[in-house]
């Protein structure tokens, strides 16, 4: 039975969420084994997990929504770079510690009042997905924001590498306070988070934070890519192939 | 304060009726064999994993709710909780995952917590050294050896230990 339109519009929401918690989660996951120190490894892993975990959490809500017979490893594993919707700061490459640091702390600061917001969502399983990814996006936040501070305002070599990560990554901070078309009419039915109201309260917490840092807040225009339509940087094939490798070799392989 | 202190016996209280007026007293038994693979003396009913179990026509539906996103351990848990009652004469199980309310370490009873800390773990909330008992803690890492923990070591005794966070 075809969905009707607010159906659509809820699946391509869940899994736009979810493909940016796994595209996430894969960039953090490269750092196992590359990690500065043992604690740092650990963190880092832990955190893969949790984005890993939660784009599991959307996954699955959004096929309670389509009920289309796919699988959760269909949707992780059987799309190419096209069909993904992930913004394109979590498909930008691993970097060094200070892109990690980051990424983190940019796009942190942002889940925590976006899930806050989300946990107030008429749809009850993203609700439900809000409440307990809030909790872990706020402990993510207190450890990426005091890295912030630790490299910013710390050797010369620290602040160069922290202020040129945080440069890098500006233009694409844009990109996650713009709805795409479903997402503005399920913002009108009091489903989605109106994402473009966070921008405000982000920039003045990341103003702040950046001013403790000793850092300054770049200039950079926006980034001209869309994920939400597919339209990405070079960056998501190549970490799509290697993520999917091996259903790609071996069709419903199971560990 | 003494809020929170309420709210926490509430839910502590609320588990425990779910359980007392429990249809099927036995599958409860049986789960009670069921442990953290991560933390072997919890049970999962400890843990507030287990959120209830019961017939359900030819099924055993069991509800759990995930600790951490990403704990790799929920599929060790559903995997032991299936094997216990296939041994128990249940082939038939469903497990329900239960999002919501979100997994609290509000719900470890004070039984649990002192299993945690006789295993040598810190219980979550005010750490204390689980080998001397000081309060004179420091923090190596907000982030452990699995999700559920973060790595401390005393002050005054000097030994590194795990705490079970605050969640």
């Amino acid at each position: 039975m075809p969905l009707d339109a607010e159906s659509q519009d809820l699946f391509a929401y869940t899994v736009a969420l979810a493909d940016d918690a796994l595209v996430h989660g894969q960039r953090l996951a490269e750092w196992v084994s590359r990690a500065p120190t043992l604690e740092e490894e650990l963190a880092i892993a832990n955190v893969a997990l949790d984005h890993i975990g939660r784009a599991r959490m959307f996954y699955a809500r959004a096929l309670e929504i389509s009920h289309d017979g796919r699988s959760e490893d269909d949707l992780a594993y059987g799309r190419g770079a096209d069909e993904f919707a992930n913004l394109a700061i979590f498909e930008l490459p691993r970097g060094d510690f200070a892109v990690a640091v980051a990424r983190q702390f940019l796009t942190d600061a942002f889940n925590v009042p976006f899930l806050a917001a989300l946990t107030t969502s008429r749809d009850a399983g993203l609700a439900a997905i809000g409440a307990k990814a809030l909790k872990e996006s706020t402990y993510h936040l207190r450890r990426s924001r005091d890295w912030v501070l630790r490299l910013g305002d710390g050797t010369d070599e620290s602040r160069r590498r922290m202020q040129g990560a945080i440069d890098a990554l500006w233009g694409h901070c844009a990109e996650l306070f713009e709805p795409f078309a479903a997402e503005q009419r399920l913002i009108a039915r009091g489903v989605a988070v109106d994402r473009g109201a966070l921008e405000r309260p982000w920039r003045e917490a990341i103003d702040a934070t950046l001013a403790e840092a000793t850092l300054r807040v770049p200039t950079t225009q926006p980034a001209p890519y869309r994920g939400r339509l597919g339209r990405h940087t070079v960056h998501l094939a190549p970490l799509l192939a290697d993520m999917q490798a091996l259903q790609r070799t071996y069709p419903g392989q199971q560990w | 304060m003494s809020g929170r202190i309420d709210a926490v016996a509430a839910a502590r209280a609320d588990r425990l009726r779910a359980r007392r007026e429990a249809r099927d007293p036995g599958l409860w038994a049986l789960l009670d064999d069921v442990l953290d693979p991560e933390v072997p003396v919890l049970s999962l009913w400890e843990l507030g994993v287990l959120q209830d179990v019961y017939h359900d026509d030819a099924e055993v539906v069991v509800v759990m709710t995930p600790t951490y996103s990403g704990c790799p351990a929920m599929e060790a848990m559903e995997e032991a909780v299936r094997a216990r009652l296939r041994e128990a004469g249940h082939p038939n199980v469903r497990i329900v995952r239960r999002l919501s309310p979100a997994w609290t370490t509000d719900w470890l009873s004070g039984e649990a917590r002192r299993a945690l800390v006789a295993h040598g773990i810190a219980a979550p909330g005010a750490v204390e050294c689980p080998q001397c008992g000081s309060p004179r803690v420091s923090s190596i890492s907000q982030f452990g050896s699995t999700a559920c923990k973060a790595l401390y070591r005393c002050d005054d005794c000097g030994e590194p230990f795990d705490v079970f966070k605050s969640h």
